[in-house]
């Protein structure tokens, strides 16, 4: 559950990112519509909405993901904050940008390497090469995804052998290990069963005082539990915004209402 | 056989719902007839084994396995013969060694490059013009590399004879690069969109992303495009007799003229040699050996095809 | 970890430039490889030309080889290579297709199967040669055939056989579960399903794997030199179709006879450069006919893929 204390006014929070007046294309299909939507520093914001809203749209908008396939464009602008930067501007480097933001997807994909080159692989693309140096990042990247003991003594055998709640808090660890400033959390956890599910809301709770987390989950419950934040889509379109809490108990808008309460999905 | 409207139209219950024993009869002797065709395959191994052991059986009667094995020289039609299979050899593994130095780099980089970097557009374009490079017949490769190639190579290299190893191992090389490309580039699209997004997330470039990714992923099927060149490059017949002249010659020097164990059996074949003679029978003492060597690359690669397919 | 940036952008700026500049310069690479496949292609191609070409004249596909340079031709070689492809056709296709059927439709998952399976992916690596020892041994003295038209069919045939059976069985595949499961639920039998709609559907992909198969065949040299097909051929194998009753003959299937590759081959050991022209010319037919066979299975595979909408 969100904090119950008292909330603090918008305006005075920092904001890490923000989308403005943002449309997207596949191709002849327009499937973002007029985005503008903020997102707080160091506070986990979540994506609700129907299948087909365009929430992994928007999310895979911030990493330039769409960038990898042919036939996409955007229009409009996400800034990044604090120097400003328009994440999708022509004259930003894609590579860049991906440095910068890190992304968890929504069925766990560890390269097929050991468990420590997979955490250390961020960090290698960087051109760290000295051991000691790598094994302390990978240690605390490990750490911070609550992994470190459970692995520490299998650190060179295949990522493959993992669960599947081990390995999607692999990819987390390999996400933290290049300290990005955002993390994008695309549905982490639709294809993990409850008890792993759990221990990634958990991580969550343990990672937002550190780095901002964009969150899309088609779970209004998980929504419910993990975030300070919602946003709800609905065709492309942003309904609306708020506090956690706002939206889910006093939603200003009747679409947001009946999404929230069941009367559709 | 009875066909399905003849069924319909017979009254009910008698003809329709019968059990009808021809039709079965019939579905088993097609049944037959197809595993028939099938076994074909099997027959023609057996074929082979059979005939090349058979003559090679009656061949080691006379010449000892010892010395095929360990002679220094091949000169079977002499009145004084000598069968050393290893000067054969040499032939083949030197005009191999060059042709696949060429092929397996050649190769590989441009499986990596239409696999990784090249658009769907130009692997549209590309993929058709390898194969049709793969389809020249390989007498016209050999011809090209005696004619052409071997007159370029003699401006670099003064002394060079007119038959050599290097041209003929670089003429194979060329013509066994989209047995390569092909095989390690189907291997690489067949790993997952998900590893490469994984790692263009992580701000990796295309060449990373092939290198520390993709490649190791697709390593078996990778290997097993290998080990199918080596395979093709050893059993190659056409080019290394044109190109190579068909004078054995134990050497690994690519500047000289040599013998491979496929052209030393296309010269033989192309003479007269008596039925049932020593001479005649060297042809499968020589193939026995290639059948055995080609074997054993061909059921690792195979086994590693498999196993990529499998992973994925 | 930090919500601001704490690392040098300018740093990590200059090492993306770097990455980048090696990325483009394998793009580079990689292009400049195809291209020098290409090059060597064109370069073959264009060599054949301008030394063959004067040589295509209308005479050199109705001469007979000659020790004479000038007046030698490919009849006997083109004539001989139609002919080979009509046997090779004949045993390659029914069989090929027949036990891609099996192994698709009837065959049973067990190590029987297993050992088929192995077998024909074997037989696709086996140097061309060693077909050639097989015909030799087995074709031409023990069963007596000779060295004619109707050996050299049957180990072409037997050779691209791996070839016409894969591509039988990928066509096999494509058709999907949804057609068979129609047809037996309408009261079929298995080979009535496969007959009336499994072959029918994959007749196009078939057909395709069977030029491929055959513009390979039109190329081997050294199975058919290993039988013994003599080279200088100044007579063509009795025709097929005869003037009397029974209007069909089959000696031509025994008779002696030489083909394209063979042919060239020949030339090509000959010192006089006259007999390389005419090497080239006939190496640019030979070129021709498999390139062409090639491009239409490259066409039909494509339009295929465009029509076949499940």
């Amino acid at each position: 559950m969100a904090s119950k204390a008292p909330k603090p006014d918008l305006a005075t929070l920092q904001k890490k990112a923000e989308a403005r007046a943002l449309n997207f294309f596949y191709g002849k299909k327009q499937a973002l519509k007029n985005i503008t939507l903020p997102v707080f520093d160091r506070r986990v914001t979540a994506l609700i909405g129907p299948s087909g809203c365009g929430k992994s749209t928007f999310l895979r908008c911030f990493n330039r993901m769409h960038d990898l396939y042919p036939g996409n464009r955007y229009d409009g602008e996400i800034r990044f904050f604090p120097d400003d930067l328009n994440l999708l501007g022509a004259d930003v480097d894609p590579i860049e940008v991906r440095m910068r933001l890190a992304m968890v997807f929504q069925k766990p994909n560890p390269f097929p390497k050991s468990i420590f080159e997979n955490v250390a692989y961020g960090l290698r693309i960087r051109g760290v090469k000295q051991r000691s140096l790598l094994m302390d990042k990978v240690e605390e990247a490990l750490s911070s995804a609550a992994l470190w003991n459970e692995v520490k003594d299998r650190l060179d055998e295949q990522a493959n052998n993992l669960s599947g709640g081990q390995q999607q808090r692999l990819c987390i660890a390999r996400a933290l290990a290049s300290e990005p400033e955002m993390l994008l959390f695309d549905e982490p956890t639709s294809a993990l069963d409850p008890i792993a599910t759990a221990s990634i809301e958990e991580l969550i709770h343990q990672l937002k005082d550190k780095v901002t987390i964009l969150i899309v989950t088609h779970n209004m419950q998980q929504a419910a539990r993990v975030s300070d934040f919602t946003a709800y889509m609905y065709l492309g379109d942003l309904i609306e915004f708020g506090w956690t809490d706002d939206v889910f108990f006093r939603p200003t808008n009747k679409q947001t209402e009946d999404y929230i309460t069941g009367r559709f999905g | 056989m009875a066909s399905i409207a003849q069924d319909i139209k017979s009254p009910a219950g008698a003809g329709r719902l019968a059990y009808n024993s021809r039709r079965h009869i019939n579905e088993r002797i097609i049944e037959w007839l197809l595993l028939a065709a099938a076994l074909v395959a099997v027959a023609t191994t057996l074929g082979i084994v059979f005939i090349l052991v058979k003559e090679s059986l009656s061949f080691f009667a006379v010449v000892p396995l010892w010395d095929f094995l360990t002679d220094d020289q091949w000169t079977p039609l002499f009145s004084d013969p000598h069968f050393g299979i290893v000067v054969l050899l040499s032939g083949t593994l030197t005009s191999s060694l060059i042709a696949l130095t060429v092929a397996i780099p050649l190769g590989t980089v441009i499986a990596i490059y239409l696999s990784e970097f090249a658009s769907e557009r130009v692997r549209e374009i590309w993929k058709p013009v390898l194969e049709l490079l793969a389809g020249i017949p390989t007498i016209i490769y050999g011809y090209f590399a005696l004619f052409f190639l071997t007159p370029i190579l003699q401006q670099f290299i003064p002394g060079l004879p007119g038959f050599n190893l290097l041209s003929a191992g670089l003429m194979m090389g060329i013509m066994i690069v989209p047995y390569i490309s092909s095989i390690s580039e189907d291997a690489m699209r067949a790993v997952p969109m998900a590893l490469r997004e994984g790692s263009y997330s992580m701000g990796a470039t295309r060449l990373q992303t092939a290198l520390r990714v993709v490649v190791p992923a697709a390593f078996s099927g990778i290997a097993a495009a290998y080990i199918l060149g080596i395979s093709r490059a050893v059993g190659e017949t056409m080019i290394v007799a044109v190109a190579a002249g068909m004078q054995p010659n134990l050497t690994m020097n690519p500047t000289e003229p040599a013998a491979t164990i496929t052209a030393y059996i296309v010269q033989v074949a192309k003479g007269d040699l008596p039925h049932g003679s020593v001479g005649y029978q060297t042809i499968f003492a020589a193939g026995l050996t290639l059948f055995l060597v080609t074997l054993v690359f061909n059921l690792a690669g195979f086994w590693l095809k498999r196993r990529f397919r499998e992973v994925y | 970890m930090n919500s601001t940036p704490t690392r040098d952008l300018v740093q990590v700026r200059s090492m993306i430039a770097a990455h980048k500049r090696r990325d483009i310069a394998f793009a580079v690479l990689g292009f400049a490889a195809l291209t020098l496949c290409f090059v060597t292609f064109v370069a073959l191609f264009v060599d054949m030309l301008v030394d063959g070409a004067s040589r295509l004249t209308a005479d050199f596909f109705t001469s007979f080889a000659s020790r004479r340079a000038g007046q030698a031709g490919i009849l006997a070689a083109w004539v001989g290579t139609f002919l080979l492809m009509l046997v090779t056709a004949a045993v390659a296709v029914p069989i090929g297709v027949a036990s891609g059927l099996y192994l698709e439709e009837y065959a049973p998952r067990n190590r029987f199967t297993a050992i088929i399976e192995i077998n024909i992916n074997n037989l696709a690596g086996v140097p061309s040669i060693v077909y050639g020892l097989l015909a030799l041994g087995m074709f031409v003295h023990t069963f007596g055939l000779g060295a004619s038209v109707l050996t050299a069919g049957l180990t072409l045939g037997l050779l691209i056989l791996p070839i016409v059976i894969v591509a039988t069985r990928e066509s096999i595949r494509a058709v999907p579960g949804m057609i068979r499961e129609a047809a037996y639920a309408l009261g079929a039998t298995r080979w009535q399903m496969v007959r009336h709609h499994v072959l029918p559907y994959s007749m196009p992909g078939i057909l395709t794997g069977v030029i491929i198969g055959l513009s390979r065949a039109i190329g081997e040299t050294a199975p058919i030199v290993t039988i013994g097909a003599v080279t200088f051929i100044a007579f063509l194998p009795p025709a097929p179709l005869t003037a009397a009753p029974p209007f069909v003959s089959f000696e031509w299937l025994l008779s002696p006879f030489t083909a394209m590759p063979i042919q060239i081959f020949n030339w090509t050991s000959r010192p006089e450069v006259a007999f390389q022209q005419n090497a080239s010319a006939a190496a640019l037919v030979l070129v021709g006919m498999t390139l062409l066979m090639n491009a239409i299975a490259i066409w039909l595979r494509y339009r295929l893929r465009r029509n076949l909408k499940w």
